[in-house]
C-alpha cells in the first residue's frame, strides 16, 4: 500500500538557501566596513600630512616692514611626495585677495584662526584633497590675515584604496567561501539525523512495531514518541484482533467438540438404527458448522495477513512436505495415497502460512472428493512459472460452474453430500491474489480434478 | 497403549477418555498443568494429548518445560486455534503434531498412531496370536514366513477383532469405527474390507466368521 506523501518545499534547499543568503550578506558586509575604514585611515593619512605640510608653510609667513613674506620651504612640498607623483596645487590668500599660486584654488571663507579645514574638490578636472589654514598676522601699524590653501591630487591615495578594496574583496570572498561550506555541512549534518531515523523505521519489516530506541536529538524526541504511541496502538488493535479470532475459535470450537465427542461415543453403545442416523445427521451438522466457523476464521485472518503481507524466503517443496508428512495420517485413513513429485528445491518469497493454508485447503479437497484406493498427487515445479498443482480422480468440477467456485460459500453441485464451507477455494484464490498470482481449475483427461496455484 | 489427556473441559475429556477405552487404550485424565506435571513425573505414557488454553497456564509452557527436561514422550496438541490464528506455532514448540477441535476420533487415532511409528523406532509393540504376528503400529503382519503391510482400515479391522476376541461386531458398527463420517460409504464397503483381510488370514488359525444377520466374529481355530 504505498502512499504518495504530501510535499511541500525542502528541508535542506530552505536550510542551505537561508544559510548561504545570510552568509552573502554578512560578506558583502563585511567588504563594505573594511573598505570604508581603510579609506577613511588613508585619508586620514593623507589629511595630516598636508596639515603638516600647510603649517610649516603658514610658519615661514611674516610681515617685515609691513610687507607680507612667504617663503615656500622645500620640505613643505617634499613631505607632499608620493609613489604616484601626485600634482601638488597651492594658493596664497592675504585677507581673501588672491596673492600667489593657482587661482583655481578657492579659500576656504568665514574661517578665522582655526586648524586646518579639510574638503575634497575638483581643480581642472582631477579630484583633489585640498586644506587650508590662516593665521592673523601682526606687524607695528597693521594686521594682516593669511590664509593658504594647499591641494594634492588623490592617484596614490585610488591605487591604495583599491589595493584595499581588492583584498578587501578576497577576504569577503573567502569568509562566504567558508560561510557556506560551513552551512552545507550543517544542514547535511541536520537533516542526516531525520535520514537515519527514516532509515532505520523503513528498513523494519511491515509487522515490526516495536517502539524505536536509538537515541534521536531532543527536537525530534517529540516525533519519535508520537511515533512509538502510533505503533503502540497499532500493535495492540493488531493483537486485540489476531487474539479475538482465537478466542472466537475457542470458544465455538470447544463445546462442538464436546458435542461431537459424545455423539460419537454414544454411536458406539447405540444398536436402534434410527438413532444411529440421527446419531450419525448430528455429528455431520457438528462438522458442518464447525468447518464452516473455521473457514470464516481462517478467512478473516488471511484477508488481515493478505493485507499485511510479509513475505520471507521460503522453500516450497519443504513447506509442502510438511504439509504432507501432516494429512498422511488422514490420508491413510481413506486408504488415499499422498505423493509429492515436481523439483528438488523451489524457492520463492512469500507468506509461508498463507501458502500453506492454501495448499492445505487444495490438498482436504482432493482427499475429500478423491474415491478410496486412488492417489492424490502434488506437484511443486518452477518451470514455466511457479505453481502448486494438485491432481485427484474424484468427480472433477462441473464444466458450467468451474468460473463459479471461487466465490464465497458457492459449492459444486456435484458436492452435495460432502461435508464443506464453500469457502477453501476463496481462500486459496485469495492467497494466489495477494501474491499477485492466480488460481486455475481444470478436470483432468480420464477423470478429476486439477487445481493450480500460480505464484 | 497408555495415554495422558490433559484438557479443562470435563465433557470433552470424558468423551474422549470413553472413546480411548473403548479402543483399549490406558487412559489418565489431568484437567490442569499442575496435575498434568504430577501424572508425568510418576507415570511412563506412550502419547500426551495436550489442550492449550488451560485454567492455570497455557499449555505451550507445559510442552517447552516437557522439552526443557528432555522427555522424550510424543505430543499432540489439541487446539480451537486454526494454524493460521495460531501466533507461536505449537509444531515450533516441539509438539509431534496438532488436531484442531473438534475432531473426528478416526482422525485422531490416525495421528497418535502415525506419531507414535514415528517414535518407537525398533520398540515396537507386538501381538502374537493364533500363529500371527502383528504389529499395529507399523501395519505389518506375518503369518507364516510372509509379511505383508496392510492397508490403513484393514489395520484398524483387525485391531478390532484382536483386541476383543469372540465379540461379535456389526456391520453398522464396523463401519462406524472405520470410515469418518464425511464418507460417502456403501453398505458392501466393510464387506470388501472383510473379505481382504481374510486373504491375508488364510494360512494361519484366525478366521473372520459371518454371522449371518448379526455381524462378524474372529475365531480361533483350533
Amino acid at each position: 500500500m504505498p502512499l504518495e506523501s504530501n510535499v511541500s518545499g525542502s528541508l535542506r534547499n530552505r536550510l542551505v538557501l537561508t544559510l548561504i543568503g545570510g552568509a552573502a550578506l554578512l560578506a558583502f558586509l563585511l567588504f563594505v566596513a573594511v573598505r570604508n575604514y581603510a579609506a577613511q585611515v588613508a585619508q586620514q593619512g593623507q589629511d595630516n600630512i598636508l596639515g603638516a605640510s600647510v603649517t610649516s608653510i603658514l610658519d615661514t609667513a611674516a610681515l617685515r616692514e609691513g610687507e607680507l613674506e612667504v617663503d615656500i620651504p622645500y620640505g613643505a612640498f617634499a613631505m607632499l611626495s608620493t609613489p604616484a607623483d601626485d600634482r601638488v596645487f597651492y594658493a596664497i590668500f592675504q585677507d581673501g585677495e588672491f596673492l600667489s599660486g593657482y587661482e583655481d584654488l578657492s579659500p576656504l571663507t568665514g574661517q578665522r584662526e582655526s586648524r586646518w579645514q579639510f574638503q575634497s574638490s575638483t581643480i581642472r578636472g582631477e579630484t583633489i584633497r585640498q586644506v587650508s589654514a590662516s593665521r592673523t598676522l601682526v606687524g607695528l601699524e597693521n594686521q594682516t590675515v593669511i590664509e593658504i590653501v594647499l591641494g594634492q591630487t588623490q592617484d596614490a591615495l585610488a591605487e591604495t584604496l583599491d589595493q584595499i578594496s581588492r583584498n578587501a574583496a578576497v577576504l569577503g570572498i573567502g569568509f562566504f567561501a567558508l560561510a557556506a561550506a560551513l552551512s552545507f555541512w550543517a544542514t547535511s549534518s541536520t537533516i542526516g539525523q531525520l535520514n537515519r531515523l527514516t532509515t532505520s523505521v523503513t528498513r523494519r519489516g511491515p509487522q515490526d512495531l516495536s517502539p524505536f530506541r536509538k537515541p534521536v536529538p531532543r527536537e525530534m524526541a517529540p516525533l519519535v514518541a508520537s511515533l512509538n504511541s502510533l505503533m503502540g496502538r497499532l500493535d495492540q488493535s493488531l493483537s486485540q484482533s489476531e487474539d479475538f479470532i482465537a478466542e472466537a475459535a475457542h470458544r465455538v470450537r470447544t463445546p462442538l467438540a464436546t458435542v461431537r465427542s459424545y455423539a460419537d461415543a454414544t454411536l458406539q453403545r447405540v444398536e436402534k438404527e434410527e438413532n444411529r442416523e440421527a446419531l450419525r445427521s448430528m455429528v455431520r451438522a457438528i462438522d458442518e458448522s464447525s468447518r464452516a466457523a473455521g473457514q470464516l476464521l481462517d478467512h478473516a485472518m488471511i484477508t488481515f495477513r493478505a493485507d499485511h503481507l510479509e513475505r520471507e524466503e521460503i522453500d516450497l517443496v519443504a513447506l509442502i512436505n510438511d504439509l504432507v508428512q501432516r494429512l498422511t495420517p488422514i490420508a491413510e485413513m481413506k486408504d488415499l495415497t499422498l505423493s509429492l513429485d515436481g523439483d528438488p528445491q523451489v524457492l520463492y518469497s512469500g507468506d509461508p502460512i498463507l501458502i500453506q493454508n492454501a495448499a492445505r485447503n487444495m490438498i482436504d479437497n482432493a482427499l475429500k472428493y478423491a474415491p478410496p484406493d486412488s492417489a492424490v498427487r502434488i506437484e511443486v515445479s518452477s518451470v514455466p512459472h511457479i505453481q502448486i498443482c494438485v491432481k485427484d480422480r474424484g468427480p472433477g468440477f462441473p464444466p458450467n460452474e468451474i468460473d463459479t467456485l471461487t466465490r464465497r460459500f458457492e459449492r459444486g453441485k456435484n458436492a452435495s453430500g460432502t461435508i464443506g464451507s464453500g469457502l477453501g477455494l476463496t481462500i486459496v484464490q485469495d492467497v494466489a491474489t495477494a501474491h499477485g498470482g492466480t488460481l486455475e481449475l481444470a478436470n483432468r483427461q480420464g477423470g478429476g480434478a486439477c487445481v493450480t496455484l500460480s505464484l | 497403549m497408555k495415554f495422558l489427556l490433559v484438557e479443562d473441559n470435563p465433557d470433552l475429556a470424558n468423551a474422549i477418555c470413553s472413546r480411548m477405552r473403548l479402543d483399549g487404550h490406558v487412559v489418565d485424565h489431568a484437567a490442569n498443568l499442575d496435575d498434568a506435571t504430577g501424572f508425568v513425573e510418576t507415570q511412563d505414557y506412550d502419547l500426551i494429548l495436550l489442550d492449550i488454553m488451560l485454567p492455570d497456564g497455557d499449555g505451550r509452557d507445559f510442552l517447552k518445560r516437557h522439552r526443557a527436561g528432555n522427555r522424550d514422550t510424543p505430543v499432540i496438541v489439541l487446539t480451537a486455534r486454526s494454524q493460521v490464528s495460531d501466533r507461536i506455532g505449537s509444531l515450533d514448540l516441539g509438539a509431534d503434531d496438532y488436531v484442531t477441535k473438534p475432531f473426528d476420533h478416526a482422525e485422531l487415532e490416525a495421528r497418535c498412531r502415525a506419531v507414535l511409528r514415528r517414535k518407537s523406532g525398533n520398540a515396537r509393540t507386538r501381538i502374537e496370536v493364533g500363529g500371527i504376528v502383528f504389529d499395529p503400529l507399523a501395519g505389518h503382519l506375518t503369518v507364516g514366513d510372509q509379511t505383508v503391510s496392510l492397508r490403513n482400515r484393514e489395520l484398524r479391522l483387525l485391531e478390532l477383532f484382536i483386541n476383543a476376541p469372540g465379540q461379535v461386531f456389526s456391520k453398522q458398527k464396523l463401519t462406524d469405527r472405520l470410515f469418518s463420517y464425511d464418507d460417502m460409504v456403501s453398505d458392501n464397503a466393510i464387506e470388501v474390507y472383510v473379505a481382504r483381510l481374510r486373504k491375508h488370514l488364510e494360512p494361519s488359525e484366525l478366521k473372520i466368521t459371518t454371522l449371518r444377520g448379526l455381524g462378524y466374529r474372529l475365531d480361533h481355530a483350533t
